[in-house]
């Protein structure tokens, strides 16, 4: 019997190893910023670990949509998404517009965290640890470390260990989604490629995922083969360890990248998704309301096509984005190569 | 065989899963799981657990599946049910938010409490501490972006106070004959509660 619950306590143990030793967090407390989880009073602790994968267990089987304005942010709450993601533009327009993308403003992100009861998450650029503080301050309720954003940081992610808030963060393969959960990431998400409309890459990159994790499992006996594991991947052997027991990624891995249908959604939600972040998807086809709705039904009801037909029905083909072909995509154009 | 059913909805139906299976070994009762996603699922059961998630989702997944009406029903008959955070709110007679205001349509209406929902505030407010629960003793509990409730008639009655430094004392949970309606999310931290769900289901 084995849960992702006894994750936590790995992520606990990390936590203290790579955290409590660090000399960043001395050097924060003398400017002043109070990182560490500290209490309201000595019996209330904010900000643990457990507080911030608690929050995640509770996003499973939904779906958390990028809008960039109030009224798109209601129109997904109308529809039973379980979060929304304020951007400053939608992943496709980042794609054409070019130019450096960076965190949303934060007067549209306070607006919204007014005008909704659903938690708001917004995009940081990898590596720009102190937008990241600026969203916690905001008091958003997850950051999305994201590659859809312009890095700062070539070579490395923030440290989100020091942080109350949650992170979630991309990966195109296992090793790369461990390294992130290793520095303090409580959520991961499929990179696919973001803006295409396209799901080809999520499936590629969730496939990826789970034959890895699944050829772990086959090893879990095999401390020789695990400890190679994890020196190839640059990550703790209790990680790589606990992901070969548990038979699955150690924390919420929600499918990302390309989801532009409800078929789309069920999809991921079949290869093994938890849950389902829509870009473009939802606001750039020409029928939001009913495609959100219809996506929501998707992701929940996957095991069920009776209501997936349904939910396919609620949208037209012929409003879809139109979405990009991956292959027609020139190197440089690729988001999914920033901060492996 | 007591079988005991989780909507399966949105939301951590793992970990209550994960939870009921850990008090079955421990209380050595023989229990079966079953997801409830659709109206029939429910006819078989002896138990239900409604789980943590966004309560809108929930709302809006069961209204359209069809399940409220039969949901209902079968918590007005009495089965045993627990419900946590979300859970409680979808029960609530009455239910506001703490940051819209106003008042929310009811999904369920079968427990008698009005709660505001976000009450401690958004996911930085949300904390872990330690609660004493009338008749389950001390506990650890996780409240995660979680409601409190505001006003409680009979037959439902608190069973657990907070003292918290900005809200001072709320009720954050309830006991109403056959339904234990919790503020926060044991199926993280202990199973106590899902220990008492099964046996009730026994009975």
């Amino acid at each position: 019997m084995s849960s992702i619950i006894q994750s936590h306590e790995v992520l606990e143990r990390l936590y203290d190893l790579l955290y409590g030793l660090l000399e960043l967090r001395d050097r924060l407390r003398q400017l002043g910023l109070e990182v560490l989880p500290g209490g309201l009073s000595d019996s209330i602790t904010l900000g643990s670990v457990k507080v911030k994968t608690s929050f995640i267990a509770m996003l499973r089987r939904g779906v958390i949509m990028d809008v960039t304005s109030v009224e798109q942010a209601q129109i997904a709450e109308d529809a039973g998404a379980v979060g929304v993601m304020v951007l400053d533009k939608l992943p496709y327009d980042v794609r054409r517009s070019g130019g450096v993308a960076r965190t949303a403003d934060l007067k549209v992100i306070e607006e919204i965290m007014r005008n909704t009861s659903i938690p708001v998450s917004a995009k940081v650029r990898i590596g720009h640890f102190y937008e990241a503080v600026l969203l916690e301050e905001v008091g958003v309720d997850l950051i999305d470390e994201s590659e859809v954003l312009t890095p700062v940081d070539e070579k490395h992610h923030i440290n989100k260990w020091v942080f109350k808030t949650p992170f979630v963060n991309g990966a195109r393969e296992l090793c790369e989604a461990l390294r992130r959960i290793s520095e303090g990431a409580s959520m991961i998400r499929s990179k696919g490629e973001a803006g295409t409309g396209n799901v080809a890459e999520a499936v590629r990159h969730f496939k990826e995922i789970y034959s890895a994790v699944r050829d772990l499992t086959a090893h879990a006996h095999d401390e020789e083969y695990l400890r190679d594991y994890a020196r190839k991947c640059q990550v703790q052997h209790d990680l790589v360890l606990l992901t070969a027991k548990l038979g699955r990624v150690p924390v919420i891995t929600y499918a990302a990248g390309g989801i532009a249908t409800p078929a789309d959604a069920a999809l991921m939600m079949w290869l093994g998704a938890d849950g389902v972040f829509v870009g473009s998807g939802i606001f750039k086809s020409k029928d939001p309301e009913n495609r959100a709705k219809a996506i929501v039904l998707a992701t929940s009801f996957w095991d069920n096509p009776e209501v997936v037909v349904e939910a396919q029905k609620m949208v037209s083909e012929k409003e879809a984005m139109l979405g990009i072909d991956v292959k027609t995509l020139k190197p440089e154009e690729l988001l999914q190569v920033r901060g492996l | 065989m007591t079988r005991i059913g989780v909507l399966a909805l949105q939301g951590d139906v793992e970990e209550h899963i994960y939870a009921l299976m850990k008090a079955s070994k421990t209380s050595n009762l023989n229990v079966e799981v079953v997801e409830v996603k659709k109206p029939s699922q429910l006819d078989s059961i002896d138990g239900l657990v409604i789980p943590g998630g966004e309560s809108t989702t929930i709302r809006y997944l069961a209204s359209y599946i069809g399940l409220t009406p039969k949901l209902k029903a079968k918590i007005e008959e009495g089965i045993p049910t627990l419900a946590t955070c979300a859970g409680l709110v979808i029960l609530a007679k009455k239910a506001r938010d703490a940051v819209l205001k106003e008042p929310e349509q009811s999904l369920l209406g079968v427990l008698n409490v009005e709660v505001l929902r976000n009450a401690f505030g958004r996911q930085k407010d949300s904390f872990e501490t330690k609660l004493l629960v009338e008749g389950f003793g001390e506990v650890k509990a996780v409240f995660i972006r979680a409601p409190i409730v505001t006003e409680v008639w009979n037959p439902a009655k608190p069973i657990s106070k907070l003292n918290h430094p900005k809200l001072g004392e709320v009720i954050v949970a309830v006991k109403q004959e056959n339904i234990i309606g919790l503020a926060f999310h044991p199926e993280l931290t202990t199973t106590a509660f899902h220990e008492w769900l099964i046996n009730e289901a026994i009975k």
